[in-house]
């Protein structure tokens, strides 16, 4: 028998008393600004890439389609019928303002980074920038945005970022968590070269897939299946990281995961400090131990949560991270079906100070805001 | 004591060539073909252990290790073998090797079956045709394959297992064509040792949402190798998945981590320990159930620290009892 934690999320919607202005402000580390069809990066495109879309479209590696049942709340669907999280001015008055909302970090999830045809890639990705630019950033200071890549064209991609690194209000560049290659591969160090020199860090979101099945053991049957895996893909993107050197190398990047959930953390630092002393031959250019690297370099958001069954397994989960719960972030994956209520997310009483370094202050220090 | 995981050396070829048919003995000495060449470990790691004979494994599991009893596995991997009839008459031989030369020979040792998991029916073979032997108690099953272990292809499979009376030992380990990790292959094998936790997640979750316990209800898995540390934080995630997404799977009728508490047993070693004991016992205590956890050496691999040490030390008296030993006889149906 199972008890849940805490009541269900409600959702975002339905509001509890004494919100909007009067309620402590929250920094969310995972807000989806959605692209209503591809037609809204036409105005941001050339003529060629807008023929392009019309008469052939994006070829994907297809190994991971896994139909959800719903991909978001109804109630976050504007009046104008458009998909939910595609207009600023609905966001800001369903979810910004109500839920007092003092920066939100973009992570546009669009067909875009798997593009398979690099060029065309490289365009949409220019264009879902200037999209961000234009129809988020510029309307609603509250929100930093992700830098739209195809990091399977690390070349297109540094740049890219170069370009978007002038601009000022881009916090992180954003990986999907399933890639050709994992992500401490050298192909990817001249992304985090162009991260480090504009001053942005990384983040892996949840889900995507260029080729590979999305299990270590073959392609899953289920949606249920394709939910639950994150935590796996982003596992071995962080080994890979630490393992490769990455941070080494580029000792001011931080990655942040993104909609994994984060209770994995602890046991995979302590299953990599433990394959470390036993295997660290076999890499001797790693001469920390992997827990000293990912308490520097690495940041996990909350959602979805883990919900363990009894509160007190919570509170050893929080002391289990020890000194690296200044590095748990708030997230609410507005407006997805599967996002987290930021009322009721932390179960209650938990320690003040951490509740407000996870709701504000951690990101506040982490993306400098 | 009961030891849930020695392992046998690799049989040599020639270790088989009595045992195999003669068409296949002239294969293998006028070809190239020397049987299973992948390793589940880079053969000369740390963790690949040294090559020992029988009188060394009497010696360090029984007589210096203390065990009664020990369940033993070959690591041999056929599952890497893409022509189907070798690698059938390969599990074949290998597994007349194990009891004529070890399972016979030491009446406190027990077996498993190899069987070439990437051709479910000829595994089925294999595993009927082993299940009554004495000594074999269950089938050996690498932790990679090439699909998810709940996944349909596997399900006359489990029922032959189940129907066999043999557990079902999901070890490291496992050679597809797939990549260990859903973003690639990793460039090192502390990476894909590390992800292979991992992976054990991915079939745990894979065998109870494709509902193999609910049409195997008498099936007994064992995870080995696999570490422990990692499955509260992920019962945890797949009880939150299931409490939204059931309507997918509407046969799986309980949470996820009731199936694996009344399914599952997972050997100790290795131990992917947290620095603070105190932590230790937070995560054993959140396992949820004092039956899960078997003593494993892993003899003669070696890892980070000593499992049984570490858990003997910190744990009550009663608990340890059941992990040394009463847990795995009453799992095994061992009897007295």
């Amino acid at each position: 028998m199972t008890v849940a934690l805490h009541e269900p999320s409600t959702t975002p919607s339905v509001l509890k008393a004494g919100t909007g202005p009067d309620r402590p402000p929250i920094i969310d580390c995972d807000f989806h600004n959605e692209l209503d069809s591809i037609k809204d990066l036409y105005p941001y495109l050339s003529k060629r890439w807008r023929n392009h879309l019309e008469t052939f479209g994006i070829r994907h590696p297809n190994s991971g389609y896994y139909p959800r049942f719903m991909d978001h709340r109804e109630e976050a669907r504007p009046p104008s019928g458009r998909t939910p999280g595609s207009e600023v001015g609905f966001a800001r008055e369903d979810f910004l303002d109500p839920y007092n909302v003092e920066y939100a970090i973009l992570n546009p999830l669009s067909p875009v980074s798997s593009a398979l045809d690099l060029e065309l890639g490289a365009a949409l990705a220019r264009a879902a920038n200037d999209w961000q630019i234009a129809e988020w950033l510029d309307p609603e200071p509250r929100l930093r945005a992700s830098v739209v890549v195809t990091p399977q064209d690390p070349v297109a991609a540094a740049a890219e970022i170069r370009r978007c690194g002038a601009d000022g209000r881009f916090a992180q560049v954003l990986f999907m968590g399933r890639l050709q290659e994992p992500m401490g591969r050298r192909r990817f160090w001249p992304i985090y070269e162009a991260c480090v020199e504009t001053g942005m860090h990384v983040a892996s979101h949840a889900f995507g897939a260029y080729g590979h099945p999305i299990t270590g053991a073959g392609h899953a049957s289920y949606y249920i299946e394709d939910h639950t895996s994150p935590p796996q893909a982003v596992q071995a993107n962080i080994t890979s990281m630490v393992v490769e050197g990455v941070f080494d190398r580029f000792p001011s990047l931080r990655m942040i995961s993104v909609e994994n959930g984060f209770a994995w953390l602890p046991p995979l630092i302590w299953r990599l400090d433990s394959a470390w002393s036993l295997l660290r031959e076999e890499a001797p250019h790693l001469e920390r131990l992997p827990s000293e690297v990912i308490s520097e370099h690495v940041y996990v958001t909350t959602q979805p949560i883990e919900e363990p069954p009894r509160r007190q397994d919570f509170l050893n989960l929080i002391e289990h991270f020890g000194d690296l719960a200044s590095h748990i972030l708030i997230a609410s994956d507005y407006p997805h079906w599967d996002g987290d209520n930021p009322d009721v997310v932390l179960p209650s009483g938990l320690d003040e100070e951490l509740v407000k370094g996870i709701q504000c202050e951690n990101a506040r220090a982490l993306y400098g805001l | 004591m009961i030891d849930a995981d020695v392992h046998i050396p690799n049989p040599r070829l020639r270790d088989l060539y009595p045992l195999l048919p003669e068409h296949w003995v002239e294969h293998f000495n006028n070809t190239v073909d020397k049987g299973a060449s992948q390793e589940y470990y880079p053969p000369r790691s740390p963790v690949a252990g040294r090559r020992g004979g029988l009188e060394e494994l009497r010696e360090a599991v029984f007589d210096q290790g203390g065990a009664e009893l020990a369940i033993s596995s070959c690591l041999y991997a056929v599952d890497s073998v893409h022509n189907p009839d070798v690698a059938a008459a390969l599990a074949a031989a290998t597994n007349d090797w194990q009891s004529r030369e070890w399972l016979e020979q030491e009446p406190r040792l027990r077996g498993s079956v190899v069987a070439p998991i990437q051709l479910p029916a000829a595994a089925a073979e294999e595993i009927e045709r082993c299940a009554d032997r004495p000594g074999f108690v269950q089938v050996l099953i690498p932790a990679r394959t090439e699909h998810p272990l709940g996944s349909r292809l596997y399900h006359p499979l489990w029922k032959t297992i189940e129907r066999s009376g043999l557990v079902a030992a999901i070890h490291f380990g496992g050679a597809p064509v797939m990549p260990p990790t859903p973003t690639g292959w990793p460039s090192f094998f502390l990476e894909e040792y590390t992800a292979m936790a991992q992976v054990f997640a991915t079939q745990l979750t894979s065998m109870i949402v494709e509902g193999v316990f609910d049409a195997c209800p008498d099936l007994r898995v064992v995870f080995l190798e696999s570490g422990f540390t990692w499955i509260p934080s992920h019962l945890w995630r797949m009880d939150k998945e299931w409490r939204n997404l059931r309507r997918l799977v509407p046969w799986v009728r309980r949470p996820p981590s009731d199936y694996f508490r009344e399914h599952v047993r997972v050997g100790i070693q290795p131990l992917d320990a947290p620095p603070d004991p105190a932590h230790l016992g937070e995560v054993v205590d959140q396992l949820g159930s004092d039956d899960l956890l078997l003593y494993a050496s892993d003899y003669p691999h070696v890892h980070a620290c000593d499992a049984g040490d570490l858990l003997f030390r910190l744990l009550p008296e009663s608990l340890g009892r059941k992990i040394r030993s009463e847990n795995a006889r009453s799992f095994y149906r061992m009897g007295g």
